[in-house]
């Protein structure tokens, strides 16, 4: 029998990250407790290394490979730059808090880097089993870097919690797709389209496994209603595992979307398209009505990613380059603004004192103007006003909405936008008009204070000048469909 | 004419760059170099506004010193830039306005004295990109950026009750703005790709949507400008807000309410503004009496003049609606005018809140006695505010009752009413202020006017009484561009 090996490179950066991932461990085991440094380093040098490796393998063509379970295509190697750069922000950002708190050790940045390997999967997968294999390994590794902090009774139950649902959610996802395969027969993104399209399958089963992908995808997402894990989860993790959750899987989230719906069931729009409607709609509703009451400040920032995903819901609802791009743009920009948000929260934490109430954030401009300022600039911003640049993404998503017909559901979004505009407006009100309870300034390593600063200066540089961005965004789209 | 150099963008980024350089001098314990730096920056931003003025070219309506850029492709959004008649005056006002707010501020406030003045600079920029902008897109970003240091003005440095103020003015003007966003967003697909505000204007829309066009811009102008019903943010933002964000508010963010009705309600959706003109007329005349009635009974000076400031706008819009080239005008005259007048009267209760920290007219008294030439400027503003003919005042509604009367007897009749709660309401505040007794103590302590304050009264007094006996060149500048307003709008597009 003839063995033809696959094409390993449209893989090379996933390989490269599962080789180094095994020497972050062991080189972590072998420098021991005074040099944990060590495995921080090796962990950014990782990271670049695949940033590398993605950026020199960049083109616009597609690749399938290993019998077309896996595709490297110009949309998954933007997407897994961002993720890169997302998760090398969140380590600068969650260095001196996990290092004040005794977790600065190899486990943390091999499920770190264990969960990246899963979003590059999820994202890079063009057959049903592969995205699931993706999205288990990110899961898995998310459930650990919860309950990392073995001894606090918050996070494991949070872990416990976020476990039990996620698998849930995972069950849901399988069923849904068995059912798929039981209609059409086949698991492969491509040939499923064709499949549908070619009308060969059974109609109703498509649909019965349809419903349960989605709600499959709305669990990862956190879209209501099946949001109820992430609150419990945001607020009992570590503040820089909450970072991380926030931030870098919701792009992985989104090829994943692209993928299953998109790509895979592309044909069955129609179908999908009232239910992204419900899902949208809800998920604002919740995530900005109940964002209100907390005063837990991850809490009320799990709610606010509610109101979100239900955005980023709203840009696949019209089912064309225009919605899709807005939705990529969507999902960078709240990125962005996510990671410096919790980097500000983690930066109010000081060793022995968890910052968690909204209070926490009273009187700061008088304690450190400039970084009230970027906190003025991130909350703006993921309240949608210009020249900020979430307004933009608002903006696209809500021009995608519009032109599929959907007016009403675009004043629906706007309205529960300014509910939403509110609780940001209360951080504001609180750095701003308060006075401080105590006014020591804040104190920050320098290579925090320089990304931080850039990270808010790129809310408001990229909001004045948001071609780029929104470019990349369709170059990205378009090239790869 | 074209005049190459892109003075419109020097108008708008030159107070913005100042205002970022005040924020960078930090500290109160820079605040003289903060003053003096916002001032240079507010002075060199008005002397920038004087050749859009003399290079202006009265005899056409179309757009003037026009920039245009492209600024994100991906949506066809362009920095596009120009002025006509209607903008031009309004970014005048601005542009007078604010060296006028900083020298109101120079003493008063003491602290974080960068960050006051250099937020008023920055929103002085981002008013001249309101009225300057031809791009709904860069509009709507200007137009809601405003909404931010305001906020910050009124939560910072304001009143007791400062931060439910502060929070309702945002909200409720973020509530109008977003529904025009759909509107424009509509108006880009209607248009297949364009945000161009001159391209709106030719687009030919059915009845339906422009009245749904017409509502959704109505609901972001009527918070703004504010007319009844939506005006209740309008006295609790002022009377909580420092002496110079009640300036800015009245004298220049109301405007942005009455412009955005020229720019885009009349001529986009003309159709739907005839058939929505009696609702408009009343709405407007309902604010002229009903409002006027409610200021007569103010016991806060600051409220009273506030409720007036309503009462006055809903004149500008009356005259709007009129469609008429007296009535537009006329209204046009009105809010450049009311500009100065409640500018005026509002740094008048500034003068005496510095001195007392008290806005109750009950708390004052015969203040004649101690401050008689504080007493000469403000009775010259309550009757300018009260209509009196010889005051720019008196121009604005004069010519908007004048085409009332063309329309219809009664809403002549109803609007003429102004003259008299107007000066009911402003009089008898006035006397109960500055005459009788000398009411307490503390009346008695009260120092004059200063040098500061007597300048700043003086430079409004001479243009209050300037504009009020010879308004031609303010009219001038508008005529052509009314008047092409008003042929666009008869022309229907239906």
């Amino acid at each position: 029998m003839n063995f033809i090996p696959p094409d390993f490179a449209p893989a090379s950066s996933e390989i490269f990250m599962l080789i180094m991932v095994c020497v972050v461990m062991l080189a972590d085991l072998a420098a021991g407790d005074s040099r944990r440094y060590v495995a921080y380093l090796l962990t950014q040098v990782t990271l670049l290394g695949c940033a590398i490796l993605t950026f020199v393998s960049f083109s616009t063509e597609i690749k399938h490979t290993f019998h077309g379970m896996y595709v490297d295509d110009t949309m998954a190697d933007i997407l897994k730059l961002m993720v890169y750069g997302t998760v090398s922000a969140v380590l600068v950002y969650s260095h001196a808090y996990i290092s004040d708190r005794g977790m600065l050790r190899g486990e943390f940045f091999s499920l770190i880097l264990f969960a990246t390997l899963g979003m590059m999967v999820m994202i890079s997968a063009s057959h049903f089993l592969t995205l699931y294999i993706g999205l288990e390994l990110l899961s898995l590794s998310l459930y650990a870097l919860v309950a990392l902090r073995r001894e606090s009774i918050v996070a494991t139950e949070a872990a416990m919690k976020f476990f039990v649902l996620g698998a849930l959610a995972s069950g849901f996802l399988l069923y849904g797709m068995s059912m798929v395969y039981g209609a059409t027969g086949t698991l492969h993104v491509s040939q499923l389209a064709q499949i549908i399209q070619s009308e060969a399958s059974s109609k109703e089963v498509l649909v019965v496994g349809l419903v349960f992908i989605v709600a499959g995808i709305s669990f990862k997402l956190s879209a209501a209603p099946f949001h109820m894990w992430a609150p419990d989860v945001y607020q009992g993790s570590p503040t820089a595992v909450t970072l991380f959750i926030g931030s870098a899987p919701k792009l992985a989230a989104f090829g994943f979307v692209m993928r299953l719906l998109v790509e895979g069931m592309g044909e069955m729009v129609s179908d999908w398209q009232g239910m992204l409607v419900i899902l949208a709609v809800l998920s604002m509703a919740v995530g900005n009505i109940a964002a209100i009451a907390q005063t837990n400040i991850k809490r009320m920032l799990a709610y606010s990613t509610i109101s979100h995903m239900g955005f980023l819901l709203l840009g696949f609802i019209s089912a064309d380059f225009n919605g899709y791009s807005s939705a990529l743009f969507y999902v960078i920009a709240y990125v962005l603004m996510t990671l410096g948000t919790f980097a500000m929260i983690m930066l109010l934490c000081r060793s022995g004192f968890e910052a968690e109430n909204i209070d926490d954030f009273k009187g700061l401009s008088r304690r450190s103007p400039w970084y009230a300022f970027i906190t003025l600039m991130l909350m703006l911003s993921l309240a949608g006003i210009p020249p900020m640049i979430g307004f933009y993404a608002k903006f696209a998503v809500l021009q995608a909405v519009v032109n599929a017909g959907y007016v009403w559901l675009a004043v629906a979004a706007v309205l529960f936008s300014l509910i939403g505009a509110f609780y940001y407006l209360r951080i504001i009100k609180l750095m701003y008009f308060d006075e401080p309870e105590t006014t020591e300034p804040l104190v920050l390593n320098s290579d925090v204070k320089i990304l931080l600063s850039a990270n808010g200066f790129a809310v408001l540089a990229l909001g004045i000048f948001p071609q780029s961005l929104m470019g990349l965004s369709l170059y990205a789209i378009q090239n790869s469909m | 004419m074209s005049f190459e150099f892109p003075l419109l963008s020097l108008i708008i980024w030159l107070p913005i760059v100042f205002g970022i350089a005040v924020f960078t001098t930090g500290n109160d314990s820079n605040a003289q170099l903060a003053r003096w730096l916002a001032l240079v920056g507010s002075i060199l931003g008005f002397l920038v506004a004087i050749p859009l003025y003399s290079n202006f070219d009265v005899t056409t309506g179309a757009m003037q010193f026009v920039e245009n850029h492209v600024w994100f492709e991906r949506f066809n959004v362009n920095y596009h830039l120009g002025v006509d008649g209607i903008s031009m005056p309004l970014i005048l006002l601005n542009c007078f306005i604010t060296p006028l707010i900083v020298v109101a501020g120079w003493e008063v406030i003491k602290e974080r004295v960068s960050q006051y003045m250099g937020a008023f600079l920055v929103m002085s920029g981002i008013v001249n990109g309101v009225f300057a902008s031809l791009d709904a897109i860069l509009f709507y970003v200007f137009w809601e950026a405003s909404l931010i240091p305001m906020f910050l003005i009124i939560g910072i440095w304001g009143g007791p009750n400062r931060v439910y103020a502060a929070i309702k003015f945002f909200l409720y003007t973020l509530l109008g703005s977003l529904l025009m966003l759909i509107a424009l967003i509509y108006l880009y697909q209607t248009s297949e790709g364009s945000f161009s505000i001159e391209d709106y204007h030719k687009l030919a829309i059915p009845l339906t949507p422009q009245i749904f066009i017409f509502i959704a811009f109505l609901l972001a102008f009527a918070v703004k400008v504010p007319m009844w019903p939506v005006h209740t943010w309008l006295p609790d933002a002022h009377v909580e807000a420092p002496t110079g964000g009640s300036v800015v508010l009245a004298a220049i963010l109301l405007k942005l309410g009455g412009y955005g009705f020229l720019r885009f309600s009349l001529p986009i959706a003309p159709d739907a503004s005839l058939y929505l003109a009696d609702m408009m007329i009343a709405l407007s005349l309902i604010a002229v009496v009903y409002i006027g009635l409610i200021a007569l009974m103010q016991a806060d000076m600051k409220k009273l003049i506030a409720y007036s400031s309503v009462a006055h706008m809903g004149f500008v819009t009356l005259g709007f609606f009129l469609l008429n080239t007296y009535g537009i005008e006329g209204a046009m005259v009105q809010m450049i005018s009311h500009g100065f007048i409640s500018g005026a009267m509002f740094l008048c209760v500034g003068v005496l809140y510095d001195r007392l920290h008290s806005r109750q007219i009950a708390d004052y008294g015969g203040v004649v006695n101690k401050m008689p030439a504080f007493a000469a400027f403000f009775m010259l503003f309550a009757m300018a505010n009260a209509g009196l003919p010889g005051t720019s005042g008196f121009v604005g509604e004069f010519m908007v009752i004048m085409s009332a009367v063309k329309v219809n007897f009664w809403y002549a009749f109803l609007a003429a009413t102004t003259l008299i709660f107007g000066a009911a309401y402003t009089l008898w505040m006035y006397k109960r202020v500055i005459f009788g007794a000398v009411a307490s103590p503390a009346v008695e302590g009260l120092q004059d006017i200063s040098k500061r304050e007597f300048a700043l009264l003086a430079i409004l007094a001479i243009t209050v009484l300037w504009f009020g006996v010879y308004p031609y060149p303010l009219t001038e500048i508008m005529h052509t561009t009314v008047d092409q307003l008003l042929t666009h709008v008869n022309n229907s597009k239906l």
